[in-house]
């Protein structure tokens, strides 16, 4: 007994969670904050999760090219996981940003809000690092328990809690299948830890194409898959994000996609590398799916969350590209990918912020007629999120995609590229009409409640300088991306 | 200096874009005067270029300049790697030329945020330019999407009635084929790789070593050339054209026609025929066809047109089909007819818009019935307009003749014999769609009252059109100082298209054994 203790302490290493150690505490530490502050005002604690958020961002980038592992080798705090740390900070902190303003506006100025973003990060950073299949796990539920409850967070609201219950049961499914997968390859290979399935299908390939570890990796695959939002899992994508608070719509398609992404790629490309050939062509069929579906239907969309909504899903489908490739190229690419729209997306999400009324009722292409003219600095960041989107240079969207599909290419999948480009050519037509309402309709309203909010700008100017600069110079990213893969 | 022209001369203009976001807003004057001397300035730092006797004997980049730009470990270079030889070289004076001019035409024709137009306009021709100086694929992929957006918002914002649908339409047009376009760069890249070339960069100079085989270079030609047939346009994917003239407003249609339809054209000469010239040989029957058919097709609908402006954009679609088939008949003169007459439709479309927006400054409509007898309250206007008539039908001393004569002549002498036959009516059709509009607007009886007061071209106007009508008589009388700089590049160009088909055809993989019988 004593002898387990001891090996269990010895295993402990701190270094290895550092980054959502510091996460967590800070985010303890401001509730218990929140509480003692007078009742509506949160902007204090908006400010301390930023803080919280660039602290610990310096811890996580001090463990570049500095691994550490620890628990018995269920965390691994490698240059993958800090790449996707990065992404949740960046996600969170600019999220946090928009928020301030927002929630008064709203009708909702509570403090838990930020501790819960700050935790659904944490949560987000145990799936990158996550080196075993429950930890994996458990970093899921920490991250979805929260965005539940973030989802739901207006609860005078209908849409909102539409968005929060829908989210729940869809979720918890998922979650369901998750852990379906993760008993059955459990039964085939005897462990849960990542690199050992890996070893062990690469000892014993006859056990590749058992029932049991097909079923597995089906059962496995569908719960990531939800949580990514691909077709045909996507259903509860439009009306969560529909009816989610906005910053956490913006948050939501960028932080968690980005974790469930890692661990995804994490397990397929470390435990699963063996059966490579089935679940490429399963993800060339749903990356083609997810592309269709996500911009046609955004096509006839009118209100602007929701085509954004759509729209996110069309994205996956392009980093779904880069799994199929499965190259190094594709891999970065896609790691870049996530970070580039992780600017764009959130960036578009705050120029709504901000444009919205209370209620956001008015965010349709008929509300922002004229906006370029009322507004012009938001208009024109806009215009280079949507531009990004669309995937024009010289931004980000249009290095992440080329990485992505130089690298379908170099692995031969130039249908699947040419399908891609195609996509995106149907996207072109309604991320423009936002433009076309923007700029060459005359004003309909005056915009005179839109305020510009110190933070709110903060955040979106950073994402201009994100979009740009990932456009313009990618190279540096692109290459510390490459150190990031396996 | 000389070491950075080009470097210069392309982002000035994104100077004084910046610059221009300081000016104040009301003022509308110092706005446009501000751009009119930075895109004058441009012009002379290009003038060099045309002085500069090396073209006439030397077919390779000259001005080059390298910067490394992006690089990803063993992925990727793309490298800021720019230059310009004798088929640029034009295009890219054409650009600084027409460009004060398209500034100058927007004194009275936008009042309506003319810094955004200005601002607009100037990102236009750092991107033009960029294409036409790069020598990366990627650069000149990243300049040539950039052209986009500043005139999807010139034809948005400032345009007519239709503007947003002519806009939308515009944009999508263009930006579907450069995608496809896209896949085929990527893939060239990688059989570069493959095949064992150490690839700096998308060195375009590099991917003309390339052995590609044929069945391959069909694909990838494909992709090119319909990427560059909608820029062109080439009948059937033209018809984002006459929308995107008609509702652009005069500057925009002016840059339009004169300087981006090039863009199509120039890029068959860079890329898709250099680079996969098997394919281009096994295309142009089909490609010369649908240059046929793109020369009378837009000559017998120009003809038919009530609206001045749609006119002029219908006649658009027909001199580019001459151009193409210059091109495509694959000698000196097809090619050289086909290079000339570019500069021709870029001066000579240039300045008819220009004409079409006097007229509709004056009198809010462009409808040919509304006219009539306008020859008497304008003389000057009259005998501009009608210079350029002749210029654009091509009638012998102005500069529409050189190059349409030399087009057919070269068709002629190719393959494409029958072509040059019935591209000859389209000669005829211009005649007809040309003289047949200029009487009715500017002949007969002026029986339309609000035709009475009408004010000859003002001294503003008169310059505007003073250069262009000197290169109708320059080009139409004396184009040998033209000529003389662009022959040894087209000659290079010709070897690379026609060299290596005949090295394709003894090569391993091109010979099949004979039957046994």
């Amino acid at each position: 007994m004593e002898n387990l203790v001891q090996e269990a302490i010895a295993n402990v290493n701190f270094a290895a969670i550092m980054p959502s150690l510091v996460l967590t505490l800070f985010g303890m530490a401001i509730l218990l904050v929140s509480v003692f502050l007078p009742r509506g005002s949160t902007t204090p604690v908006a400010w301390l999760s930023v803080v919280a958020l660039v602290v610990t961002g310096f811890v996580s980038l001090g463990a570049w090219n500095n691994p550490e592992v620890g628990f018995y080798g269920h965390v691994a705090l490698d240059n993958f996981a800090t790449f996707f740390n990065i992404i949740f900070l960046v996600s969170a902190a600019l999220t946090i940003l928009i928020s301030d303003d927002y929630l008064r506006r709203e009708g909702y100025p509570v403090g838990e809000y930020y501790p819960l973003i700050l935790f659904a990060t944490a949560g987000a950073m145990w799936m990158a690092s996550g080196t075993d299949l429950l930890t994996i796990f458990l970093g899921l539920e920490v991250l979805s328990v929260s965005l539940y409850v973030l989802a739901g967070f207006f609860r005078g609201q209908l849409r909102s809690n539409e968005a929060g219950l829908k989210y729940f049961l869809l979720g918890c499914f998922a979650t369901g299948f998750l852990l379906y997968g993760i008993a059955l390859l459990y039964g085939v290979t005897g462990t849960t830890n990542i690199a050992d399935i890996g070893m062990y299908f690469a000892q014993n390939p006859a056990y590749i194409s058992n029932i049991m570890t097909l079923g597995g990796v089906g059962l496995l695959s569908i719960g990531f898959l939800f949580k990514i939002g691909v077709v045909p899992f996507h259903m509860w994508t439009p009306d969560v994000y529909q009816g989610a608070p906005t910053p956490i719509t913006a948050f939501m398609s960028a932080g968690p996609k980005a974790a469930a992404f890692a661990g995804f790629l994490r397990v397929l490309l470390l435990a699963l590398p063996a059966l490579q050939p089935e679940w490429s062509t399963m993800f060339w069929i749903l990356a083609v799916l997810t592309m269709i579906v996500g911009n046609v239907i955004a096509i006839s969309q009118t209100d602007i969350k929701r085509m954004l909504a759509f729209s996110s899903i069309a994205h996956v489908g392009y980093a779904l590209v880069g799994l199929v490739a499965a190259n190094e190229i594709g891999i970065s690419g896609i790691l870049f990918y996530l970070l580039a729209y992780t600017f764009m997306n959130i960036g578009a999400f705050a120029v709504l912020v901000l444009a919205g009324k209370k209620g956001e009722d008015n965010l349709t292409l008929d509300g922002m007629a004229g906006f370029g003219y009322k507004r012009p600095f938001l208009a024109v960041a806009m215009s280079i999120f949507l531009v990004s989107l669309m995937g024009i240079p010289p931004t980000a969207g249009f290095a992440g995609k080329f990485y992505i599909f130089a690298g379908a290419v170099e692995a031969g999948y130039i249908w699947l590229v040419v399908i891609g480009v195609l996509n995106s050519a149907v996207s072109l037509y309604y991320y423009l009409r936002v433009m076309v309402y923007m700029y060459f309709r005359d004003p309909a309203e005056d915009f005179g409640w839109v305020k510009m909010p110190a933070a709110a700008v903060v955040s979106i100017v950073l994402s201009v300088v994100g979009v740009l600069y990932l456009g313009v110079l990618p190279g540096a990213v692109m290459e510390i991306a490459k150190l990031a893969i396996f | 200096m000389t070491d950075h022209l080009l470097s210069l001369m392309t982002f000035f203009p994104i100077l004084g874009m910046v610059a221009l976001l300081f000016l104040p807003k009301e003022n509308g004057n110092l706005i446009k005067g501000f751009t009119l001397v930075v895109t004058i300035i441009v012009f002379f730092i290009s003038l060099p270029l045309a002085f500069n006797d090396v073209f006439k004997t030397s077919a390779g980049m000259h001005y080059t300049e390298f910067v490394p730009w992006i690089s990803v470990g063993e992925f990727f270079t793309m490298n800021y790697s720019v230059g310009v030889d004798g088929i640029s070289l034009w295009l890219i004076l054409l650009t600084t030329f027409i460009m004060p001019i398209a500034i100058l035409s927007t004194w009275h024709a936008v009042d309506k945020n003319v810094k955004g137009f200005m601002a607009l306009a100037l990102l236009l021709e750092t991107a033009m330019l960029g294409a036409f100086i790069s020598l990366d694929l990627f650069l000149f992929y990243i300049f040539w999407e950039l052209m986009l957006i500043p005139m999807y918002f010139m034809i948005g914002i400032w345009g007519g009635k239709n503007r947003i649908y002519a806009a939308v339409k515009f944009f999508i047009f263009t930006a579907v084929g450069s995608l496809l376009m896209l896949v085929a760069v990527i893939y060239v890249y990688y059989y570069a790789i493959q095949s064992g070339i150490d690839m700096s960069g998308f060195s375009i100079t590099q991917f003309y070593q390339v052995a590609i085989p044929a069945e391959i270079q069909t694909w990838l030609f494909l992709a090119f050339a319909f990427s560059f047939a909608i820029k062109v346009p080439m009948f059937p994917v033209h018809t984002w054209l006459p929308d995107a003239h008609t509702e652009a407003p005069t500057a925009g249609s002016v840059i339009l026609a004169a300087i981006l339809l090039k863009m199509g054209t120039y890029g068959f000469l860079r890329f898709a025929m250099p680079l996969f010239p098997d394919a281009t040989h096994q295309f142009i029957p089909f490609l010369a066809l649908l240059s046929v058919i793109g020369i009378i097709y837009g000559a017998l609908v120009a003809m038919m047109q009530d609206d001045i402006k749609k006119l002029v954009a219908y006649s658009s679609v027909s001199h580019l089909g001459f151009v193409m088939l210059g091109v495509f008949a694959l000698n000196l003169q097809g090619l050289s007819g086909g290079m000339i007459q570019m500069i021709n439709h870029g001066i000579t479309t240039g300045a008819l818009f220009l004409i079409v927006g006097f007229l509709y400054e004056r009198r809010h409509t462009r409808e040919i019935a509304q006219f009539g007898g306008l020859a008497k309250r304008m003389p000057i206007f009259a005998t501009i307009f009608l210079i350029m008539t002749f210029s654009s039908i091509g009638l012998p001393g102005t500069n529409g003749f050189v190059g349409e004569f030399l087009i057919l002549m070269g068709a002629f002498e190719s393959q494409l014999r029958w072509f040059a036959v019935f591209a000859t009516t389209g000669v005829i059709l211009a005649a007809v769609y040309m003289l047949w509009m200029y009487q009715r607007v500017m002949f007969g009886e002026l029986k339309n009252p609000a035709n009475e007061k009408l004010k000859d071209l003002s001294g503003r106007e008169i310059a505007l059109m003073a250069p262009l009508l000197l290169f109708v008589f320059w080009i139409g009388l004396y184009p040998n100082p033209f000529f003389e700089k662009m022959t040894p590049a087209l000659e290079q160009l010709l070897q690379q298209v026609n060299g290596t088909e005949i090295v394709a055809m003894v090569e391993p993989a091109q010979i099949q054994l004979p039957e046994l019988k």
